[in-house]
């Protein structure tokens, strides 16, 4: 008998402006095979999980198939890791006896409010700044990007300046703190 | 093949539409890969390579659109690597050749400019990929236009030397200009279907932030220059086309069939 594990329910209306957005608890996300594909690490940032990142959007287990189908939605539009998560995400899936089907959705569009707080502590634990909330840009003025407050991730200071609107990678563009000097990443708020 | 959209199906006309705005993304993503080791420091070729990795997402989804809808079945690859010069539906800026830096910054705040117009509109396309492609590249292109911005804001207001240099880009990119803004037979069809918007529309705020960013840098917008290209809809390419897609094309076609 085949028994179809519910899906998360993010991906059915696109969600409001600036409202965070927590991938709720499944059952599919209970199961083995579920929790080991929610764990897969983010291939540039490895401390944080395809589910920390809001990457994740639905899994459905079926258990008599021994069929995954995961959907997942890249941060952007090129973002060159989505393949590399395909892949782990179908290798980890075999390791537990299931056949896994990845497909990619862009509507409704990821953004970093989808992040969990979890992801946002490990990330600054990891020494990247986290996402500012976008829905935070608040005030009658332009908020230019170079004029944002953002923590250094290593003494706390705000006393930070951007170096460059773009780092490493798509996602994270590159600041420097002046007060203790170190420079570092920040994940880019979208 | 002729561009003119009587006769196509709903479908067909999708797909053309999606072909073309591919087309302009994965051309302008190729010209700024071209930038990777040569820009003027190192944060240049990491921001104008993501730069063109968005664009090159926007292509992939939109070309793999396009040949779905088209009939033909072909993939993505088939459509970047295996057609030729007068199969691509680009404008002519985008296939521009790699020149200085003040040139790049130009045509990217151009055509960042263009596209943050034209994404704004396609977020209410009536297609969902259309739609899906433009609700993802929406928040990307305003980041690639504030890129823009900044640049020639740094360069027009520089030093005597930036400033004349900027302003000779300007007028180096003006030609290419008015072409993004032409309301071809496809746009026009395609957004009466409600899948697709009327470039014409996207000129007046297209243009206003252009200027304000101008006259901000302390430059000017040259004057409307005597020639101006157009054709690239039409498949009519200028001549560092056919070396682009040499230089894009040739490893594939050396190993066709060949997977990565």
């Amino acid at each position: 008998m085949s028994t179809v594990l519910p899906a998360t329910t993010t991906d059915l209306a696109a969600p409001e402006a600036g409202v965070t957005l927590d991938l709720p608890a499944s059952r599919a996300l209970d199961t083995l095979v579920g929790r080991a594909i929610a764990d897969v690490p983010d291939p540039e940032v490895p401390v944080v999980t395809i589910e920390d990142l809001g990457i994740l959007r639905e899994v459905t287990v079926d258990e008599a198939e021994h069929l995954v189908q995961v959907v997942i939605t890249p941060t952007y539009s090129g973002c060159p890791a989505m393949d590399a998560i395909r892949v782990r995400i179908e290798h980890v899936a075999a390791r537990e006896g299931y056949t896994a089907s990845v497909t990619t959705r862009l509507a409704p569009a990821w953004t970093t409010d989808w992040m969990s707080e979890e992801g946002r502590a490990k990330l600054a634990e990891f020494g990247i700044a986290p996402p500012g909330q976008r829905a935070a840009a608040a005030g009658p003025v332009g908020v230019g990007l170079s004029v944002r407050q953002v923590a250094c991730p290593r003494c706390g200071s705000s006393a930070t300046e951007e170096v460059s609107h773009f780092g490493s990678t798509a996602c994270k563009a590159l600041r420097r703190c002046t007060a203790c000097g170190e420079p570092f990443d920040e994940f880019k708020a979208i | 093949m002729s561009t003119h959209t009587a006769g196509l199906t709903a479908s067909q006309l999708t797909a053309r539409y999606a072909l073309q705005l591919g087309d302009d993304a994965l051309v302008y993503a190729q010209r700024l890969g071209e930038w990777i080791s040569r820009a003027p420091q190192i944060e240049e070729d990491m921001a104008l390579g993501n730069i063109g990795l968005d664009l090159l997402g926007q292509a992939r989804v939109l070309l793999s659109h396009a040949g779905s809808l088209d009939g033909t079945g072909r993939t993505e690859d088939d459509l970047a690597y295996f057609r030729d010069e007068r199969g691509f539906r680009n404008v002519h800026l985008v296939e521009q050749e790699r020149s200085d830096f003040g040139f790049e910054m130009a045509r990217l705040l151009w055509f960042s400019a263009y596209q943050a117009e034209l994404y704004a509109a396609l977020v209410a396309s009536a297609d969902e990929v259309v739609q899906g492609v433009a609700l993802k590249a929406v928040k990307e292109v305003d980041y690639h236009r504030d890129h823009a911005t900044q640049w020639v804001l740094r360069l027009g207001d520089g030093t005597a030397e930036s400033h004349e240099r900027m302003q000779d880009a300007l007028t180096r990119v003006a030609p290419y200009v008015a072409e993004l803004f032409d309301d071809d037979p496809v746009s026009v069809a395609a957004a009466e279907a409600g899948v697709g918007a009327r470039p014409k529309s996207l000129w007046d705020n297209a243009f206003a932030y252009v200027s304000r960013v101008v006259s901000q840098a302390t430059l000017v917008l040259p004057e409307q220059p005597t020639w101006r290209s157009r054709g690239g809809r039409d498949g009519i390419h200028s001549r560092p086309m056919g070396y682009l897609l040499a230089e894009m094309q040739h490893i594939a076609r050396s190993h066709p069939g060949a997977t990565w």
